[in-house]
């Protein structure tokens, strides 16, 4: 049988098939619910953050403003520009929309993963997990996932047969292409540590702290990862994509009514996915947070359903960091984009994966420890001198004989 | 249900393949190689080998086709191309010679290798809860990193021969644009 979830395993029947299907709803639910109101949350801290009131008309501190557009949106008119491609046109915010959603599935979003528990729950008799998906391929199907999203952006961009869209969307492609190597590199760093690419099992190979991937892969694959995840989802400061000060509205400037609601809507809940995913892969997701063999337990909660509140809190955190990006970090210009991630990200995220690499050969054979990681070092620093040089030797050639193609 | 998932992605993939040739516009037929893409990955699940789905997905799907459409929007050659006019004269006489030459190599290589198809080799070890969600990928893992990791290791060499090969051919020497220097 394909799926691992052992609901799964024996026949289907009506049991089971119901508890999927109640599982779909809820995910598509608390999807677009999570959508709507992160785009209010972002509204809402940001204009605190300027001094500004934001929305406070409709509803409780302004939180019904998203179904308020939506709706308004709704019944705008839906304009097609003359030189668009038709199909394309109206495809593109569909395989924008339909991947943010498709993500989700993998998310683990409860279940007690504690001492060992493997985070399945028994729900009227039948053994599950509080996770839509659990495939073999686990975080790849994440990365799959990413990469279509891509198509979205580029096709609404050229569809359009209009100047800015197409340079938004060309600038989009390379951008995309461009972060996924160091997005896929940090990830390996994780998938080196747990040994698996299931995401319960990396959920599972985080009880303590110091467990967390955040912690015991040093850091640094972390920042790669959040600085890539960043500029995948082409949120400020790497929102090239919409710049509005060069393209007018970017690649979605020919777009109206719900088909623009749509681009609008998938931006966010790829955010709150790509929040959903960090926490998942270096957080410890619905892991409760334990230091040594103390466990913070909030009392009079099953352990299973803590872990969604859990999950849900450390998320709050990664939302709240993306608005205050956008709030204080302003755009980089393309060049700089480009160099950082060709030339910081990718060789840093390749380098420590090495040396992650190197550790965990050496521990398997016995080796010294602290002689494999200095050796390793040793290797990596004349590695970064020599990539320097060749920088160096380039831009001088450059200065001198101008741009070549 | 393996046979209905079979005639659903191999009409994606012959209706992909199809529009790559038929479709005028550059675009429409990269698009129906994003299609084609998707069915092999399609087929690929469907034989339980999932890191090869995963994998078919994000670097052909998701990078190779996208930098095929990247390349086609910068060069702005988005438009449809008029099929009359040759650049190179015996192309077409060339083409039919070289598809009647692939097709007799392939179905001499299926006449040739027929008892081997019906073998099915070692066979892949399936994900399940005996084997743990990651054994197709080790197995996958253990053959190309120690069995193949020559052939492996040389392929990557290849790749990066030609990108080093396609800069040097595409990058002018200084003599023809140093006239142009301050």
């Amino acid at each position: 049988m394909i799926a691992l979830d052992s609901l799964l395993v024996d026949d289907l029947l009506w049991a089971p098939l119901l508890i999927v299907l109640v599982k779909v709803l809820i995910v598509f639910v608390v999807g677009l619910l999570a959508t709507m109101l992160m785009v209010w949350f972002e509204r809402k801290a940001i204009a605190g953050m300027q001094n500004r009131i934001g929305p406070n008309k409709t509803g409780p501190f302004g939180i019904l403003q998203t179904l308020a557009d939506g709706i308004k949106l709704f019944f705008k008119e839906d304009l097609f520009p003359t030189r668009a491609d038709r199909f394309v046109f109206a495809l593109a915010p569909f395989l924008s929309f339909v991947p943010a959603f498709l993500s989700f599935a993998i998310i683990p979003l409860g279940g007690d993963f504690r001492d060992g528990s493997s985070g399945e729950v028994t729900l009227f008799g039948q053994v599950t997990r509080i996770q839509l998906a659990d495939p073999p391929i686990g975080v790849l199907f994440a990365l799959a996932i990413s990469s279509i999203a891509v198509y979205g952006i580029m096709l609404a961009g050229w569809s359009s047969g209009s100047k800015y869209p197409l340079l938004g969307s060309v600038r989009a492609s390379a951008q995309m292409v461009s972060y996924e190597a160091a997005l896929g590199l940090s990830l390996a760093c994780v998938l080196l540590l747990a040994g698996t690419l299931s995401t319960s099992g990396i959920v599972a190979a985080q009880s303590t702290i110091t467990d967390w991937h955040f912690i015991s892969t040093g850091i640094v694959p972390f920042v790669i990862f959040l600085i890539a995840a960043t500029a995948e989802l082409n949120r400020p400061p790497f929102d090239l994509v919409e710049a509005e000060q060069e393209l007018v509205g970017g690649f979605n400037t020919e777009y109206s009514s719900i088909r623009f609601a749509l681009f609008y809507l998938a931006e966010f809940m790829n955010t709150v996915t790509m929040s959903a995913l960090i926490v998942t892969l270096f957080f410890g997701g619905p892991q409760p947070l334990a230091i040594g063999n103390f466990v913070f337990d909030i009392p009079l909660l099953p352990n299973a359903l803590e872990g969604t509140v859990w999950l849900l809190a450390k998320i709050l955190v990664f939302l709240y960091m993306y608005i205050w990006f956008r709030a204080t970090l302003p755009r980089l210009r393309y060049d700089q984009l480009m160099d950082l991630g060709w030339k910081l990200l990718i060789p840093a995220s390749l380098g420590w994966f090495m040396l992650l690499a190197a550790q965990r050969l050496g521990r398997q054979n016995g080796w010294n420890i602290i002689v494999v990681t200095g050796v390793s070092i040793v290797v990596l620093v004349a590695c970064y001198v020599l990539l320097q040089a060749a920088i160096t030797r380039s831009a001088r050639e450059r200065e001198t004989q101008g741009t070549m193609f | 249900m393996e046979f209905f998932v079979f005639v659903c992605a191999a009409i994606m993939v012959l209706l992909g393949a199809v529009g790559v040739i038929v479709r005028k516009h550059p675009v429409h037929a990269a698009l129906s190689l994003v299609l084609t893409l998707f069915g092999v990955a399609v087929l690929f699940v469907s034989q339980e080998a999932h890191f090869l789905a995963a994998v078919q997905v994000i670097v052909y799907a998701g990078a190779i086709v996208v930098l095929f459409l990247f390349v086609i929007m910068l060069l702005g050659v988005d438009r449809v191309e008029n099929l009359r006019t040759e650049p190179l004269t015996a192309q077409r006489p060339l083409a039919i010679i070289t598809c009647l030459g692939l097709v007799g190599v392939l179905v001499a290589a299926i006449v040739n290798g027929s008892g081997v198809l019906n073998e099915r080799g070692e066979g892949i070890k399936l994900p399940d809860l005996q084997n743990g969600p990651d054994a197709n990928t080790v197995q996958l893992a253990e053959s190309i990193f120690s069995k193949y990791v020559v052939a492996f290791e040389v392929t990557s060499v290849l790749l990066v021969i030609a990108v080093v090969g396609t800069v040097l051919l595409t990058r002018k020497t200084k003599s023809s644009t140093g006239s142009q220097t301050k």
